[in-house]
């Protein structure tokens, strides 16, 4: 089993599309993710910095509202208008990140570089809280993960680490270290969220060798971060913990709470062997098979550790690996990325998306991503989306997956294309015999642009 | 459309076959077996989200601090009493029946372990993980039921509605289904897609059960190709249309009981919008109207299975007991667990009652909480499905202390 581009662009990416060249080989892979980041400027989304401002100006609104309030009077309406329109405009660019992120992924010549976005992006999920949070949540993959994406893995950990987005979302902002005083005089306490999904989640892994001391350790060594002003992450020493802390057996930190000792138990932590496994897990897990091969899993984990952490090699050692080109699809495309695919193959123009009235966006993306179980930033806790193919194939996983298919592909192109020519653009040479079949008898072409965009082979990759 | 219903499916079925597809080995024709699943009992539970004012659904009117308390939230004039010291919220006309039936109880004073912070988002996931203060938010207590049970199946537990119950998720295999989801195919495509999907059983056995469904609540849907959509905008219409009739509360239980009555034992769904900090007066009225009627659809149409029926309806907290400068109250911490069924001991209110005084409140502002709620679930677990008390403390509510002893709100 070796590179194949059908695989390549199926399986490393958002499938084919008209007008795409599949992938030539694993060097070409490699070194298109090696060069620039076009579609990151092609179809921009803010960084948490841009939209600080914003947040700032939803705080002041929200202030001069309860001041009205407890005062009486015009001012109420006024002020809660203002607010009301404020909240209006960060969801016109929710709305418009979400536009973005599907066209990044469905006219990407670098179709891996946007799996692998949305992949770390998983690995180190954000949810955003509250009212004033939950529209920026599309910052965070900006700010951390795409700087990083070829980089090294102990740099992106520090950047999700110290994101505003995450500070705020595991509570970090509200810890304080146990023997500071603001705990000692009872106005705060330590809180273990962020040290512990760190541990368990986005390093070590569930069974990694780490105990509940380590946790309360480093959840007294990272107490002190929240965020900050101009929106970056702020470190208060005040709130810090006097050290020092010892986490997996090694010392961190004296008497006085620096940051700099937090960043190197994060550096430590980043290239414990237990953190290559867990990495190394999950990557195959999420590109290869629910069930990865050891033998990759070996050579991904070999590779974090022998590299210390290097991206580009790690991706390299996927890409290499045999297992990596098995041609049973295994893996089942996850609700966005299945939206993602078929608006690339189904040639959707760019200026369709971005063009689309709320109401449309709604019942073409947000609604559709809602009942095949992925809402758009909402995933139901810090784990993320689960990768395992019976999560997502049930029966109203699939019903909502057939519905869109047969209806939403009408409402994005103006002319649908020939069942029987879609079937070649949408499946390149993997579709089964049945799938052929169905595109000829079909009815009608919306019906047969459904029943292939339903097909297992394109729902699979 | 309805009329043909029975026939287009039979044929679809024969042709099916006659394809030699999998559906076969799918639920779509398995035989209907109550036999197979664990036990008679029904469990649901309601997740209200945005969190229910208990204060105002059953109100002290008898604490002579009350009415100071809530001056525009409380009525001389009890207008549905329901001991010397209750009376239900004015609107509740159809909850108070059941009272009177004695198919209704309340839990007062209870509260999950999460203090303080007072946020939804945090305060629905320790409800539905059901789990202490800083427990790790993974999977959902009711799977976790499920995993104690012998003999479950893919029905026995079902989430209903659009969203991924936590309360469900988990290791063990649950079903879920929001009424509103159509197979928007002719008869044609309809075999067409059975073909495709024949030789790929996770597909196969999807769409086949996702018929089965769909056919549960509204048979009409399996047309015939004289009434097949003529194009997708039709289809889009049609979705729009079933979304529509089928979205609200009541198209939500009538799905429930239907699936209740077949193999489900244990159905889950929410009902939101109780969170209401601004004109409480007629902000509690929508929602409550949804809970009773939720509540009615379920008895009405599950007929003499009511009577082995238990619906716990549940919120993240409760509210503040003074209310606010905008008439209505703020998130709070003791709150009421709602307990209706043929199954249950009603007629009662259980639980401990603080008392209003300032210096009984939670933070002087909150009802302070004297039980807690997963009290209240476990013993319906174990009423219903005999859970025990170390599957209840070790597996269901890892930690919860069993001391206080269960409440005896199952007959």
């Amino acid at each position: 089993m070796s590179f194949d581009p059908r695989i390549a662009q199926n399986r490393f990416g958002y499938g084919p599309g008209p007008g795409f060249e599949p992938p030539r080989s694993v060097q070409h892979m490699l070194a298109r993710l090696a060069g620039p980041d076009t579609q990151a400027t092609r179809f921009p989304i803010s960084g948490f910095v841009d939209v600080f401002g914003d947040l700032q100006e939803i705080r002041d609104l929200t202030a001069a509202f309860r001041k009205a309030r407890n005062k009486g009077g015009d001012a109420v309406e006024t002020t809660k208008a203002a607010r009301k329109e404020k909240y209006r405009e960060m969801n016109r660019k929710r709305d418009a990140w979400f536009l973005a992120t599907v066209a990044r992924c469905a006219t990407a010549e670098d179709a891996f570089r946007e799996r692998l976005v949305r992949f770390w992006a998983d690995h180190f999920t954000v949810v955003g809280k509250g009212p004033l949070f939950q529209s920026v949540v599309a910052t965070f993959p900006e700010d951390v993960v795409r700087p990083h994406i070829t980089g090294r893995f102990a740099d992106m950990l520090r950047a999700s680490t110290t994101h505003p987005v995450m500070l705020h979302y595991l509570d970090q902002f509200a810890s304080a270290g146990e023997g500071s005083k603001l705990a000692m005089k009872g106005k705060r306490s330590l809180n273990e969220n962020l040290a512990r999904e760190i541990l368990e989640l986005h390093t070590l892994g569930v069974d990694g060798s780490y105990t509940q001391t380590d946790v309360r350790a480093f959840a007294n060594l990272l107490a002190g971060f929240a965020p900050g002003k101009e929106g970056r992450a702020a470190y208060r020493p005040n709130w810090g913990n006097p050290g020092p802390e010892v986490v997996l057996g090694k010392s961190y930190g004296g008497q006085k709470p620096r940051v700099e000792d937090v960043f190197e138990a994060l550096d430590d932590i980043a290239r414990h062997p237990d953190t290559a496994r867990h990495i190394a897990r999950k990557l195959a897990t999420h590109f290869v098979s629910d069930d990865p091969d050891p033998d990759l899993i070996d050579a991904l984990s070999t590779s974090f550790t022998d590299s210390d952490g290097d991206l580009m090699a790690l991706y390299g050692a996927l890409l290499n690996h045999p297992a990596a080109w098995a041609p049973a699809q295994k893996k089942i495309k996850q609700p966005f990325d299945y939206i993602a695919s078929a608006v690339r193959a189904l040639d959707v123009s760019v200026d369709t998306l971005a063009s689309l009235k709320r109401k449309d966006r709604n019942l073409l993306f947000f609604g559709p991503l809602k009942l095949m179980g992925q809402p758009w930033e909402r995933p139901s806790g810090p784990d993320g989306w689960p990768e395992d193919a019976a999560h997502w194939i049930t029966p109203q996983g699939l019903a909502a997956r057939i519905q869109w298919a047969v209806s939403a592909p009408s409402a994005l192109n103006a002319k649908l294309p020939d069942p029987r020519n879609f079937v070649q653009t949408a499946l390149a040479g993997q579709a089964s015999e049945a799938t052929q079949f169905a595109a000829r008898a079909a009815e009608t072409r919306w019906e047969g642009i459904g029943i292939i965009l339903s097909s297992p082979e394109f729902q699979r990759r | 459309m309805t009329k043909h219903s029975s026939l287009s499916r039979r044929s679809f079925l024969k042709n099916a076959g006659v394809l030699g597809c999998s559906l076969a080995a799918s639920p779509l024709v398995t035989p209907v077996s109550l036999a197979a699943a664990p036990g008679d009992h029904r469990l649901v539970v309601i997740v209200l989200r945005g969190g229910m004012d208990g204060l105002d659904l059953v109100r002290p009117v008898g604490d002579p601090l009350f009415a100071g308390l809530r001056p525009n939230l409380s009525s001389a004039d009890p207008k549905l009493p329901l001991t010397d010291f209750y009376a239900l919220h004015p609107e509740a006309d159809k909850l108070h029946a059941l009272w009177m039936a004695g198919e209704l109880a309340f839990g007062q004073a209870v509260s999950t372990p999460y203090r303080d912070k007072r946020s939804h988002f945090d305060g629905q996931d320790i409800l539905e993980a059901g789990v202490g203060a800083g427990g790790a938010i993974r999977d959902g207590w009711l799977n976790r039921l499920v995993q104690t049970m012998p003999d479950t199946q893919l029905r026995t537990a079902l989430a209903v509605g659009r969203e991924d119950l936590l309360i469900l998720s988990g290791d063990a295999t649950t079903s879920g289904w929001s009424p509103d989801v159509t197979l928007p195919l002719s008869e044609a495509s309809r075999l067409l897609m059975a073909r495709v999907y024949d030789g790929d059983p996770l597909f196969s056995s999807a769409l086949g059960e996702a018929m089965d469904l769909t056919d549960v609540l509204r048979p009409e849907l399996l047309r015939n190709a004289d009434d097949a959509p003529n194009d997708p905008s039709e289809v889009m219409s049609d979705a729009m249309m079933m979304a529509k009739a089928h979205r609200g509360t009541t198209g939500i239980a009538t799905f429930t009981a239907e699936m209740l009555k077949q193999d489900t034992r244990i159905a889950s769904f929410s009902i939101g919008g109780w969170d209401t900090h601004v004109g409480q007066t007629s902000g509690f009225k929508r929602p409550l109207k949804n809970l009773q009627d939720a509540i009615m659809t379920l008895k009405t149409e599950l007929g003499p299975i009511w009577g082995k029926t238990t619906v716990l309806a549940m919120t993240e907290f409760g509210r503040t007991v003074r209310q606010n400068g905008s008439k209505g109250t703020d998130h709070g911490t003791g709150g009421t667990v709602i307990v209706a069924g043929g199954a249950i001991r009603g007629g009662k209110i259980y639980g401990d009652w603080p008392g209003l005084a300032e210096e009984d409140l939670y933070n002087r502002r909150d009802l302070m909480p004297t039980a807690d709620i997963r009290l209240y679930a476990a013993a319906a677990m174990q009423g219903l499905f005999n859970a025990t008390a170390s599957q209840i403390e070790g597996t269901i509510f890892p930690g919860l202390d069993l001391s206080p002893g269960l409440p005896g709100i199952i007959a």
